[in-house]
Formats: structure tokens, sequence, C-alpha cells
């Protein structure tokens, strides 16, 4: 399974890369794309929105399913990635790179403290 | 227990994602649908449907009684064609759609739904019994294969096959394909040029890996369930349990074309569809555009100036339009309102559009 090694994820297949000044860009895993399959549209916040951990910020719909998207931390958008509007496929080929999310603003910086770790994700999508 | 077809092991070994479709095991996909959707219009796709059931009707008055249990003339049939009709109830509601091989003056074959195949025989049977036919259930005799798309002659030429060259859209020849014998048939549920191939349950594989080598040349892919729906919708094909079921009558899905009510047979359905068809029906399936990618799901309720008039039947993403397209059942009296959809609380116009999606150029 793909699975970046610098990335910290949650149980519910998301994936969130921390950058320089509290920034980080979210996104979700191959397993979730895999899943999903073919990726037809995905639904991004707005810019300054603001969401809490846990709190639906999107949608990712496919042709098997529309699924929704979970805040990993609280956070303030700083913008969703706009190439997915024409090409939502994106998220398949590439769920790691090109095929990011939302890029955000984290609000409570220790909450990364609690995130899973590769091996740990790893585990849990095994199940 | 689940069923499995003669290419269960070859949809497996070519990547297949399996899932249950009533009660076969099928793929759903091999790659991506939306990659197998878009190569079978630009090339070729290649479809197990060997899911599908088989009966045989024979007998000195085979034509009588299909006459009698289903809607289209099957009279007027010549050797060597294929009908496309409606199996109806007596109130008009639809049992199945079907597709009828006149193999002599005495002999068709049925290509009956998965899904209706028991209900189909058991039905037939119990409308037998005044004529001089007899009927039985063929369907483990057969796999069936989809070749469809643009290059499908092509690729049955390097194939060697034997009787497709000149073969007449809804018609079909005995002949063979690869040096194994098959039926084939110029019919298909894509939209595109194409045939479907009866071949013996253990010569499948072998037809099946011919194909997809030969095929290779000219961008075949191996094709599942997901792209098969999102192509019919395109063309605008019915699906029975979506645009038709036993509450949808032929005047209600606009399937009056193969309705023959002037046929000299009387056939069961006819006075009530006569009726409903001097009335107006009062539900119709409309097709529409989403004017968006947001595929709106089968169940979703459909409404006119706040009131629900209808439920969609049938929704999907269509590659060639790279929008959601759709089928619902609405009250007639709302087929020419401004209509939307529910889309999880917000309210969501939906273009109504008369079918085919795409050009059908089969």
């Amino acid at each position: 399974m793909n699975l970046p090694d610098n990335l910290k994820y949650t149980s519910d297949h998301e994936w969130i890369k921390l950058l320089d000044n509290d920034e980080a860009i979210v996104g979700i895993t191959d397993f979730a794309q895999q899943s999903l399959g073919d990726i037809t549209f995905v639904e991004t916040p707005e810019q300054g929105d603001t969401f809490e951990k846990g709190a639906t910020f999107g949608v990712v719909e496919s042709v098997k399913a529309a699924s929704d998207l979970y805040m990993p931390v609280d956070g303030e958008v700083i913008e969703g990635n706009s190439a997915l509007e024409d090409a939502p496929e994106q998220v398949n080929q590439s769920p790691f790179g090109e095929g990011w999310i939302v890029k955000i603003r984290l609000l409570d910086v220790s909450q990364v403290e609690g995130l899973l770790d590769a091996s740990a994700y790893a585990e849990l999508a095994k199940e | 227990m689940i069923r499995k077809t003669p290419l269960n092991n070859f949809n497996v070994a070519h990547g297949g994602r399996m899932v249950d479709f009533a009660g076969w095991s099928m793929p759903v996909q091999y790659k991506s649908i939306v990659e197998e959707h878009k190569s079978t219009r630009s090339a070729a796709g290649l479809f197990d449907v060997s899911h599908m059931g088989e009966a045989l009707v024979s007998g000195r008055e085979a034509t009588d009684y299909l006459d009698f249990v289903l809607t289209n003339d099957i009279s007027k049939m010549s050797v060597g064609q294929v009908l496309y009709s409606l199996m109806c109830f007596e109130h008009g509601g639809v049992v199945d759609d079907l597709l009828v091989y006149k193999k002599s003056e005495t002999e068709y074959l049925l290509c009956l739904n998965a899904s209706n195949t028991e209900k189909d025989l058991a039905w037939l049977e119990s409308k037998r019994d005044r004529f001089d036919a007899a009927l039985s259930d063929v369907s483990s005799d057969f796999a069936l294969l989809a070749l469809q798309g643009p290059k499908t002659f092509e690729i049955l030429q390097d194939l060697e096959a034997e009787g497709s060259e000149g073969l007449r859209y809804y018609h079909f020849t005995e002949g063979s394909v690869a040096g194994l014998p098959c039926l084939i048939s110029r019919t298909g549920y894509t939209g595109e040029r194409g045939v479907e191939l009866f071949v013996a349950p253990e010569s499948a594989a072998k037809l099946a890996e011919s194909i997809l080598l030969a095929g290779k040349n000219h961008g075949l892919v191996l094709a599942g369930l997901g792209a098969r729906d999102s192509l019919r919708l395109e063309a605008g094909y019915s699906l029975y349990g979506h645009e038709i079921n036993e509450g949808i009558s032929p005047v209600q899905a606009n399937l009056m074309w193969t309705v023959k009510l002037n046929k000299a047979s009387d056939f069961i359905g006819k006075a009530a569809i006569l009726a409903e068809k001097d009335v107006g029906p009062k539900k119709k399936i409309v097709f529409f555009k989403a004017g968006s990618r947001r595929i709106v799901r089968s169940d979703t309720e459909v409404q006119t100036d706040g009131r629900t008039i209808g439920t969609v039947v049938s929704g999907t993403f269509s590659p060639e339009l790279n929008e959601a397209i759709g089928s619902a059942l609405i009250n007639s009296e709302c087929s020419e309102a401004e209509l939307s959809v529910d889309m999880r609380g917000k309210s969501m116009r939906i273009f109504q559009t008369k079918p085919p999606f795409i050009e059908v150029k089969p």
C-alpha cells in the first residue's frame, strides 16, 4: 500500500501534511480513493471557513457513492484545490500529490500529537 | 450461494473487482469505470454478460405463443432477425424486456435479464398450455460476451471471424470467432457498433483471451458492469428495475415503439395498455442532465414548486458530457415544468433532455 512516511493520518482515511507557519494540506489516502472508485466530483469549502476537528468540511463523490470529508484538526481554510473542479480524477491518480483537497491553517497545533503515523494507519487500514 | 459465470476465473485473473449482481459474481470494473466507458466509445470494450438467461421456444405454434406473451410482432420476424420486445402483465406493467432470436419458423432463442430469468421462465411456462410449443431453460448452455465499440469489426476480422462480415444491425448468424463456434448477434447495450457472442461455456475463457489479445492493437479494454450502466444510460436505453418494472408500463416508459397494438394476435396487457394510452399515463419516465458533475442517485426526490412529484430511477456520471445524467419517474402533469432534486438538503435544478445523450451509432 502506498503510504508516505512524512504524513500523518486519520481513521477516516485522510492524510495531513504539515507545512511551515502552522499551515497544512489535507487529502484522502490511496486506500480511500481505491475504495471509492472513479471520483467524479469534489466539494471543497470556501476560503475563511473554519471547522472543528471531526467536522464535515466537504464531500468526495464517485460513481459508487458520496463520502463526507472530516477535518483532521481544528482549522481555517486557506484554499481548496481548484484543479479538482474540472479534474476530480486527480484524487484517484495522485491522492498524495496533485489530488490534495484543501490547504488549512491549524488553530490548535497540539492536536497533531493525536494523529496516526504511517504504520498505525497501515494497521487500521488492514482491518 | 453466489453463482459464477464461465469467465469467473478470467475476470478475477484480470483484476476484476467482483460484486454480487442478481446472485452472480460479476466484475463491476477492472481498472476504472470511466476509462472503460471512454475506451468502449473510442475503441472497444469486452464485457462478460454470461449472467443473462436464455430460453428456447420451439414447436408448431412457437410463433403464436410468443406473439401472445410478447408485445412486439413476432409473426413479422424473418429467420436470422433479432427483435427487442417487452413481456407484460395483464395490467400493463412489465415482466421483463428481452431479445428474441428467430432461428427457424418453429424455433426461437430468448435472451432474458439475469435478475428476471427465473421469473420469466415461470411466467412463460404458465402461459404455454394453450399452444403446441415447448419451452426450455438453456441458460447453462451459453456464456455471453459483448464486444462493443467502433473497432469491433476490425478486431473480428483479425480473429478470422466467420459470419460477421456484412452482418446487419439486429440480425444474427451462427458462425465462429477465433475458430470457436458461436452465435454472433449484431446487437448491444452501449449505443456503439458491436456484437454479442453466445458461446459454449467451456470455450468462453479461450474466446475472451483471443479477443483480448487481438484487441490489444486496437485499444480494446475489459469493461465491467459499471461502464455497462453509464454507457446504456448515455444511449437512453432502459434498465429493468429502473425505467421499467412491474409497476411501470410501456406507455409510461416511452416504449410504445415495442408494442404493436395492431398486430394480428392479441397479447397479454393489450387492453390495459390501450386504455392507458387513450387516457394518457399518470406518470412518465423522463431523462435529465444535472447541469453539474454531482451524481443524482436513484431514489432522490424530484420536485417542482416545492412539491415532490417524482423519484429518480437512474443516475450516474456521463464521461462524454462530463456531467451527471439520469432518469426519473414523474407525474405526467409536470412533464413541462422546471424540475429540481433534493441533494443533501439543497435544491438543485435538473434539466430534462430527450434521450439519447450522445449520438448512437450502432
